[in-house]
């Protein structure tokens, strides 16, 4: 691991790493959100996972996030990485971590940053199925975006 | 020259990741549809969003020699 706080990689996620980035004396709480690859989606099932990522685009939105959560709670540390590669059932796909003063801004933080990966950084998923394979579009399955893009707000909140 | 990156099914469809345009000028609107008629297979151009040097972009902005595009098919991290 490095020290980046927010990073894209290939190898597997070590927790730890991430959790001992936003360490702070004044911190009361950490929370942690760890993503896991699923294997049951409705009625498919995944054997693996492709992600894939415009890395140095990914790793600028990671870190709009964790400024945009700052801009929330001002004392909070964020650290986000996102896995990419193959991974199989239960593989960890991405760990965020948010310290704050007190517990319920690092719950907020850490739903908000999952909430807004999936919403603008630039990663894709891959389905391998039983019975094919699929590039998804968003977490419903179907195109998210009807005009094409984001709206203003949304890229820009 | 102008550098255009390709993800996902996007990448996967055109076989390839990047390809070039020799212009100097020339908005992000007609490079998608530049792509769309160079690649007529490729549907998710139309919904993919658009990225000049890594920030989101509309059709509208101009793009110049020594930019890097990307489009962005809509994303499924986390």
């Amino acid at each position: 691991m490095t020290d980046k706080f927010f990073e894209i990689i290939e190898r597997p996620i070590e927790i730890d790493s991430i959790i001992k980035k936003v360490e702070d004396r004044n911190a009361g709480a950490i929370n942690t959100f760890i993503g896991t690859v699923r294997e049951m989606t409705k009625e498919k099932k995944t054997l693996y996972l492709k992600y894939d990522a415009y890395i140095p685009m990914a790793e600028k939105k990671l870190a709009q996030i964790g400024s945009e959560i700052q801009e929330k709670f001002p004392e909070a540390k964020v650290a986000i990485t996102h896995r990419v590669g193959e991974l199989k059932i239960s593989d960890i796909a991405v760990v965020i971590a948010v310290s704050t003063p007190h517990r319920a801004d690092s719950f907020e933080g850490s739903r908000y940053a999952i909430e807004r990966i999936k919403e603008i950084v630039p990663i894709w998923k891959k389905e391998h199925w039983e019975d094919g394979e699929e590039w998804i579009g968003d977490q419903l399955e179907t195109n998210a975006y009807p005009d094409g893009k984001p709206d203003k707000e949304e890229l820009e909140k | 020259m102008i550098r255009i990156l390709l993800f996902a099914e996007l990448e996967e469809t055109v076989g390839k990741r990047e390809v070039e345009l020799t212009v100097d000028e020339i908005s992000v609107g007609e490079i998608r549809k530049k792509l769309t008629d160079d690649y007529p297979n490729v549907k998710g151009i139309q919904s993919a969003m658009a990225a000049i040097n890594e920030e989101y972009a509309e059709d509208n902005v101009l793009v110049h020699r020594g930019d890097l595009v990307a489009f962005i098919p809509p994303v499924s991290g986390g």
